[in-house]
């Protein structure tokens, strides 16, 4: 560019460009959102009912909603004050046992059984704290679901759920 | 450099076609009259065995797809039934398996030869990147190649690597989801990993045609590091090299020979035999060998994030290498000092792979973090500071005066 007056021809150029780019960034979108879930892992990832009724104390089970495990723990007496007597502080993610139960629900403890480190599934009622355990990198959650040791960030994601009646939950 | 013949064909035909596709005469300058040092040891042939391993995995993966199914409901019977039924399918399955075990071995040979003798010093910074290039290419078609049997080990490991991506800030989450194609690893990941894994060693095809044409751009470095000034420095590639390289590539050829016919399942985990369940992590949950320097980077950090922002950063500094090792000399023969710090540097990368291998607990963990810090210091502290204060041997004024000195009577063999 010689001049220093733009000209009608760099005009063109820009604008011819400018049409060209977003004509891609178009093309992109579907390229990109294909890759997204379909209508129909979004349509099997509905919420699902689960009765409470046969799970016996101490007793924690397994079900799957959207692929994945999710733990329902029916603590005992000394499980629930065992995760209240915690100074919640010295956690590495600070949250009380009652944030991570239903008022009036502390013996239902309802998580997403997937490690928060690299996703590997925990195994139920093992560890110091009777909790969790990962076998993959040795991550250690207690009854509560809480991140006690090892490389995990967080404590056990909750779920979406609530209480239908005293004795089902729906998850989702 | 000049060549040591150039192409002149006598056939009438191949004159016609010469003058219209002179693809016979890219052949002869690049693998008969093509001018390579005159002193390479058989260090320098793994680049040749790269190119036949890359040739066996193709081969034997199109006949593999031929046979299998990406459903995560059939995908893995159609492995076992390419291992049962299929004619030679345990064959074909076998030498898939191990040749990318062979593959990553030929790889890193390569890369360390590369290292010793400062392969990735000016001219050749390009060549190096791509082969570092290469290297990431391998190892994500290797990791969805693992996925595709859809055994235990294959569910895992698309789950807790894919989920590393969970630890980007913000946008990890819905990162993991794309990826995905679901809320969890499952068919859509299934699927799409099976076309990129088929897809992918094309791309690496291109890239290696982008990395020959590089090497013949600058030339093959050498033992010596001195670049080659005379024909007298160079032999021509047909038969000097070929015959060299062919001799490897047979030697080679036993080492997988003997894995596939002998130890087939010696590098693989019993665990991939179990069929894919999202209830239940296998106790022990390792990647393959060639991966696991990297994952032992990744176990040594405590933070998530920083643990994969160290193994990303493991192999991304490679690229660096050619800016961050500031000495003017090339080859490790001339650099006493470097030479040691190398070789603690393949032994720690060692090391490290032997720790991925074990649970990350106790020692092993502090053993891990140390050699980590070596690792990174070897790039970031060693390699900067020696090139200013080593003193390095004198260089030999070329590569035919280093090879004939050493052969002769009075200076004896070195």
């Amino acid at each position: 560019m010689s001049s220093a007056e733009p000209t009608r021809r760099d005009f063109l150029y820009i604008a011819t460009g400018t049409v060209a780019a977003v004509g891609a960034a178009g093309v992109l979108v579907p390229l990109i959102a294909q890759m997204n879930p379909d209508a129909s892992t979004i349509a099997a990832g509905a919420p699902i009912e689960v009765d409470l009724t046969p799970i016996a104390d101490g007793q924690v089970i397994k079900v799957f909603w959207r692929g994945k495990p999710v733990y329902i723990n029916h603590r005992t007496t000394e499980m629930i004050k065992a995760a209240q007597n915690v100074d919640v502080a010295k956690l590495p993610d600070p949250q009380p046992d009652s944030v991570r139960v239903k008022p009036g629900h502390d013996q239902w403890s309802v998580l997403i059984g997937i490690c928060t480190h690299l996703g590997c599934i925990p195994i139920a009622h093992q560890g110091p704290y009777d909790g969790y355990f990962c076998p993959c990198h040795g991550s250690i959650y207690d009854t509560s679901g809480r991140i006690r040791q090892g490389p995990a960030p967080l404590n056990l994601a909750l779920p979406p759920y609530e209480f239908v009646s005293d004795s089902k939950i729906r998850i989702g | 450099m000049s060549g040591h013949a150039t192409y002149q064909p006598k056939n009438a035909f191949m004159q016609w076609m010469e003058r219209r596709l002179p693809i016979a005469g890219l052949v002869y300058s690049s693998f008969i009259a093509y001018p390579t040092p005159r002193n390479l040891n058989y260090w320098w042939t793994f680049g040749g065995i790269l190119a036949f391993m890359l040739g066996v995995q193709i081969i034997t993966g199109i006949v593999l797809a031929m046979h299998y199914t990406p459903q995560v409901d059939f995908a893995f019977n159609s492995v076992e039934s390419i291992m049962r039924d299929v004619n030679y399918g345990w064959l074909l399955r076998y030498l898939h398996a191990n040749g990318a075990s062979m593959f990553f071995l030929a790889a890193y040979v390569h890369m360390f030869r590369g290292m010793y003798y400062g392969s990735y010093k000016e001219p050749r910074e390009v060549l190096w990147i791509l082969g570092v290039i290469l290297l990431l290419l391998m190892i994500m078609t290797g990791f969805m190649g693992y996925v595709l049997p859809w055994g235990q080990m294959s569910f895992w490991a698309a789950t807790v690597i894919t989920n590393l991506f969970s630890a980007i800030p913000v946008v990890g989450e819905s990162i993991v989801t794309w990826l995905w194609g679901g809320y969890s690893v499952g068919n859509p990941t299934l699927n799409r990993f099976y076309a990129l894994h088929y897809l992918l060693p094309f791309v690496i095809v291109g890239v290696v045609v982008l990395h020959i044409w590089a090497l013949h751009m600058v030339g093959q470095n050498n033992p010596t590091g001195v670049e080659p000034k005379t024909d007298r420095d160079t032999v021509a590639f047909t038969p000097y090299a070929t015959i060299k390289d062919s001799f490897l590539m047979v030697v080679f050829c036993l080492l997988l020979a003997w894995f596939v016919f002998y130890i087939p399942n010696f590098l693989g985990h019993p665990d991939n035999y179990i069929p894919a369940n999202p209830a239940v992590t296998p106790t022990h949950i390792v990647p393959e060998w060639y991966y696991l320097p990297f994952y032992a980077i990744l176990r040594a950090i405590p933070n998530k994030l920083l643990g994969v922002m160290a193994l990303g950063a493991s192999i991304v500094i490679l690229a660096f290498l050619p800016w961050l090792d500031t000495s003017k000399v090339r080859s490790a023969n001339y650099r006493p000092l470097y030479r040691q710090f190398f070789w603690v540097f393949v032994i720690v990368c060692i090391g490290l792979g032997w720790l991925g291998s074990k649970p990350p607990e106790g020692n092993y963990v502090l053993i891990a973090r140390i050699f980590t810090v070596y690792y990174f210091a070897y790039f970031l502290v060693i390699l900067p500071i020696l090139g200013l204060v080593e003193k390095t041997k004198p260089l030999p004024n070329s590569i035919a005066e280093s090879v004939l000195q050493a052969s002769a009577p009075s200076g004896g063999k070195a």
